[in-house]
């Protein structure tokens, strides 16, 4: 089984996000970097498979040189090698997608399975996955919270209110994925070590001409830290308690 | 009880930052008796987001530094009393035969500073203790059963609602510093983001962020943001039935410069091997804007590789286990300063603007008190000498120095540091007039204050030969380690002859006005009202009669008085003496340091030499021992003081200090044909002062120990009032505790056959091995040691209990693990070399 996971590198916005004075970008100064939980989960699920029934994870990303930290990390979580679209630019939807079908395409041998996170975490257009699938014209299933491979298909478990969807879809296919499908490992420092010295296969891309032009970023209200002091020590007790029932989970 | 609602219009105190010491000085503060204090911090409580909030938490109680070692025992002291501190032991483990041999050292220190319970354990003992550890990689561990770990905010929680429930505190969160109000170099009011403060004291205690807050008034607190990286791992199978946080002892691998320490069912993985990554205090995230807290940079991954291969060799047992992974990551900062130590007291710029500030966890809550009982008694039981925040230069406060310092400093957070060592980075910033030449002369530079002074000079090998089996060579690498035997031949020469030594490093300020007298009075325990041109030694005492400096002061007018002291503490002294100036500003104080050099000429030749260059009556009698006078050579004049530090007649030549090669010259000239020797501080420091027991500011004198102890408590006491006055005379009424006593060395062969010699800081100890403790249960320790060519002896000076304090007792002195026959030669001031002091009184 040959498995391609895509994944991106964007900030980890625990705090308040501030923007660029020219409002084109997140400021990321104090920021660190990282791949989206719906990702993790979708590099997890893919090595979980391949150690299960042997075969290839690859790994590939389109963004700067700083994205080969990502890759190393998917690859300290089992991947066995990384692809790494190198580019400065800031590309759209469909420009990511073309890249990565011309990446697909370049490789020797096809993909049995092609996994996406179901939307950035800093976009979030929800369109890579979709549109990857569409111009290599195989099956796509979004939104997965389940998936099982058997017999060259797939099984995969959509959430939708109130219930699961399935489908079932012959392979190669592309899913795209959420946090949840799985619980995603902590890599252990020999894997560290060992992404470390796993090949990374850099190729420089460059943006096809922009047919999308991005006015300004607004930072919706209500963001940054929602954190409340309820007290300290014992007499916070009968807050956190009256907090944990509003909760329903006391 | 977290937060007052309304924020006083007044205040006696300001503490800024709720982090481990501002709490605990709030409330030592309180303690102590201080009332309206307020305690602010910008970020939420109980953890405002600051260094403490992410510390590691772990307290090794050693250090060969006693000011550190005796703020880390009082921490402990204070964290085991409020039930936060957990005893896990510490093991510090050696892959090499140069670090157990540091460990030895350590041991040595442990028993100098009164920790009876460390000892030097084999590879299998660690893993008996440590399980997890690849015992093959190792060459031993010292182990420190005291070592443990507490809970810091826990501690400040209770430190502040403690001083909050005596009614002496209020304590506001996420309330920010605005700015603060000086008005003729002292505070007013401090301005917040709830309001403005009236106030005559602000104490900064804001870490990381401590420089910003002190630019608000002007003044500078020299530290820099460093990162400290660190990863947590887990679940750790060997922790699966641990029940308390930790049960194993913390490790840490020195040579990797590098710690693993349990915290519940993981391991804490800390380095600081990694290159050094420093960060400016603007460059900090505010509390909203940061992921984490502020203080919690993004890991670095590419900094930890090495640090993980490291420590996969030395506890392979838990890290190729694959189902162990790297939870946690984190870039923490932490501050570091230019050498490395805290930056404690009044900042010399602005009255009532403190600074605690580049304090670790494990000195924190010692740090709360000593800072808290200066602030209250003028003085802190724990001598803070070393790390009085008014030690540094213009120089040294800069970004730039800071910045060099700290980096450099950074790696050898685990080193084994010779206690001669020197910075390599920013050197070269001041240079004294006679630079030049000394360099033609192949001077060995050592840094004093920021001056480049010549340690020895390679010209005067030659000297090797002249006196043959009178220099002793020293056999083992770590002794023969900055240092060199050419230092015991200018000593010689300068016995026989006459040397030149290069002075300028000297701190020289000027009191003068009509309130001149009344100041030097008041902080000398001498007596200042002398004749004109009398040169004068003095004790300055603190407030309980302990050392606070010793210097010289030369009467130069009816109201002009010249005080002269080391560079190293000189900045303290200045601020001193400023502090006591009379309120009515009758006195002023000019710093000279960059207006005068000063070149010392000692020897039995320099009368001679001297008298050669001038029409001045150079004669005994006509020139006393302790006068000064201005004198004419050639065309120069110069003030001349007639002392010594080395034992031999001679002088101190101040001239301004673009003169200062024309001075040389002629010296040098007329010098010549009497053989005189250009000599270094290795001779002025220890040779030449050792030989005459004279005691150094640092080493025998500090705030442990009195004037009578010290052996100092010649003459009568002064009539007028000075600082420390009663505690004195109570002291001269009383038994000392202890006797500053000069050994020498009997036998300095090893085990090994290569022969020792300490170089001071060892424990000394009993003929049969024991601790010797004064009634005042401080240990006995060697405070100064080094060679004395001209007796051929080994020279070690110590405190001893008045038991042992006989001439002709036999003791021993622990040096690297092995211990050496030494004898009392003396039991007060008289030295080893001309007791009668016959040279420098000819």
């Amino acid at each position: 089984m040959r498995i391609l996971c895509c994944v991106k590198r964007v900030p980890i916005t625990g705090g308040k996000m501030v923007l660029t004075e020219d409002e084109q970008a997140l400021q990321t100064r104090h920021l660190g970097f990282t791949i989206s939980p719906h990702e993790e989960c979708g590099v997890e699920e893919a090595v979980r498979i391949v150690e299960a029934g042997g075969g290839e994870v690859v790994v590939l990303a389109l963004g700067p040189a700083e994205a080969a930290e990502q890759l190393r990390e998917c690859m300290a979580l089992g991947a066995d090698r990384a692809i790494h679209l190198e580019s400065e630019e800031e590309w759209d939807a469909q420009a990511t997608a073309g890249a990565i079908v011309e990446a697909i395409r370049a490789e020797a041998a096809p993909f049995d399975l092609i996994v996406f996170g179901n939307e950035s975490a800093d976009t979030g257009n929800y369109q890579v996955g979709i549109r990857v699938a569409y111009a290599l014209s195989l099956p796509v299933v979004t939104g997965l919270k389940g998936l099982t491979l058997a017999e060259g298909r797939a099984r995969c478990e959509q959430e939708v209110a109130n219930g699961r969807d399935i489908y079932d879809v012959p392979l190669p296919a592309v899913v795209t994925v959420k946090e949840g499908l799985n619980l995603p490992r902590y890599p252990s420092v020999p894997a560290k070590l060992r992404a470390n010295r796993k090949p990374v296969d850099l190729k420089p891309v460059v943006p096809p001409a922009a047919r999308l032009q991005k006015l300004r970023l607004v930072v919706p209200e209500g963001q940054g830290k929602q954190a409340e002091v309820l007290g300290s020590g014992p007499e916070a007790a009968p807050e956190v308690i009256r907090v944990l029932q509003k909760l329903g989970v006391a | 009880m977290t937060e007052t609602a309304k924020l006083p219009l007044s205040a006696r105190a300001v503490v800024i930052g709720a982090g481990i010491v501002g709490n605990s000085l709030v409330y030592h503060l309180a303690e102590l008796g201080w009332t309206e204090l307020v305690l602010l911090d910008k970020g939420p409580l109980p953890n405002p987001g600051g260094s403490t909030g992410h510390a590691s938490n772990f307290i090794f109680p050693v250090d060969h530094s006693k000011e550190m070692t005796q703020l880390t025992l009082d921490s402990v002291r204070q964290y085991r009393e409020w039930d936060v501190f957990t005893e896990s032991g510490g093991i510090e483990v050696a892959r090499t035969e140069a670090r157990m041999e540091e460990l030895r050292r350590r041991v040595a220190s442990a028993k100098a500073w009164g920790i009876e319970d460390t000892r030097l354990i084999t590879p299998a003992e660690v893993k008996e203790l440590v399980p997890f550890v690849e015992e093959s990689v190792i060459v031993g561990g010292f182990y420190t059963p005291s070592v443990g770990i507490v809970d810091s905010l826990r501690f400040g929680t209770i430190a502040r609602e403690r001083a909050q429930a005596s009614g002496a505190l209020s304590v506001f969160a996420n309330t920010e510093v605005l700015g603060i109000e000086v008005e003729q170099g002292r505070v007013k009011a401090l301005r917040t983001s709830r309001g403005d403060i009236v106030t005559e004291v602000i104490v900064i205690c804001c870490g990381v962020w401590s420089p910003k807050i002190a630019r608000m008034a002007g003044a500078s607190i020299p530290l820099t943001p460093a990162v400290h990286q660190m990863i947590d791992v887990g679940p750790v199978p060997h922790f699966k039935n641990t029940k308390g946080v930790i049960e194993f002892p913390i490790v840490r691998d020195m040579d990797t410069n590098m710690y693993e320490r349990q915290d519940g069912s993981g391991l804490e993985i800390g380095s600081y091997a990694h290159r050094p990554i420093l960060h400016d205090p603007e460059e900090i995230p505010s509390n909203e804007e940061a992921a984490l807290s502020p203080t919690e940079f993004p890991f670095t991954q590419d900094d930890f590789t090495q640090q993980m291969e490291d420590a996969l060799e030395l506890i392979p047992d838990v890290l190729n286990d694959e189902s162990v992974g790297i939870k946690y990551a984190i870039n923490g900062l932490l501050s570091l300063t230019p050498d490395g130590l805290p930056l404690l007291g009044e900042t010399p710029e602005v009255k009532g603007l403190w600074s605690a500030a580049a304090v670790w966890v494990k000195e924190g809550p010692g740090v709360g008190k000593a800072v808290a009982e200066w602030m209250t008694r003028g003085e802190s039981e724990i001598d803070l000498q070393s790390s009085d925040i008014a030690r540094f230069y213009e120089h040294q406060r800069s970004r730039e120095h800071v910045r060099a310092r700290a980096a450099e400093g950074f790696n050898k957070t685990y080193g084994i540091v010779h206690p001669g060592e020197q910075w390599e980075s920013n050197r070269n910033v001041r240079l004294s007039p006679f630079y030049p030449r000394e360099r033609e002369l192949g001077a060995r530079f050592f840094e004093a204050a920021g001056w480049e002074r010549p340690q020895w000079y390679e010209s005067n090998a030659k000297l090797l030969d002249e006196y043959g089996d009178r220099i002793n060579r020293r056999e083992a690498e770590w002794e023969s380690r900055w240092w060199s035997p050419i230092i015991n031949a200018e000593h010689l020469a300068m016995r026989d002859r006459a040397a030149m030594f290069d002075l300028t490093a000297f701190c020289v300020f000027d009191i003068t006005g009509p309130g001149a007298l009344e100041t030097v009075q008041k902080v000398s325990m001498r007596q200042m009202d002398v004749a004109v041109g009398k040169v004068v030694y003095t004790p300055v005492l603190s407030p309980s009669g302990t050392f606070k400096s010793d210097l010289t002061v030369m009467r130069l007018g009816d109201e002009q008085f010249r005080v002269v002291t080391g560079g190293a503490h000189g900045m303290a002294d200045l601020k001193w003496y400023a502090d006591h100036r009379p309120e009515d500003g009758t006195a002023s104080i000019t710093d000279l340091t960059s207006a005068y050099t000063t070149l010392g000429l000692w020897g039995p030749r320099s009368r001679e030499i001297l008298a050669s260059l001038t029409a001045d009556d150079m004669s005994h009698e006509a020139f006393p021992f302790a006068t000064c006078r201005t004198i004419e050579l050639g065309s120069l004049r110069v003030l001349a003081s007639r002392i010594s530090y080395v034992g031999e007649l001679g002088w101190e030549l101040y001239v301004p200090i673009e003169q200062g090669a024309k001075l040389w010259d002629l010296v040098w000239e007329a010098g010549e044909p009497h053989g005189t020797v250009p000599a270094g501080i290795g001779v002025y420091g220890t040779t030449g002062r050792l030989e005459k027991c004279y005691r150094a500011f640092g080493f025998e004198l500090d705030a442990d120990f009195d004037v009578v102890e010290a052996g100092m408590a010649w003459g009568r006491v002064k009539s007028p009032d000075f600082v420390g006055k009663e505690a004195h005379v109570w002291q001269r009424e009383s038994e000392p505790a202890a006797v500053l006593c000069t050994l020498t060395v009997d036998d300095h062969t090893s085990r090994s056959g290569v022969k020792r010699y300490p170089l001071g800081r060892e424990p000394v100890l009993s003929r049969s091995g024991a601790p010797l403790l004064d009634a005042k249960r401080r240990r006995s320790y060697v405070t100064s040691a080094g060679a004395g060519p001209s007796i051929g002896k080994h020279i070690l000076l110590s405190y001893l209990p008045p038991e042992n304090a006989s001439v002709g007792e036999e003791l021993l002195v622990e040096y690297m693990g092995e211990q050496y026959p030494v004898v009392v030669a003396t039991n007060d001031s008289t030295p080893v070399f001309d007791p009668e002091n016959t040279r420098v009184k000819s």
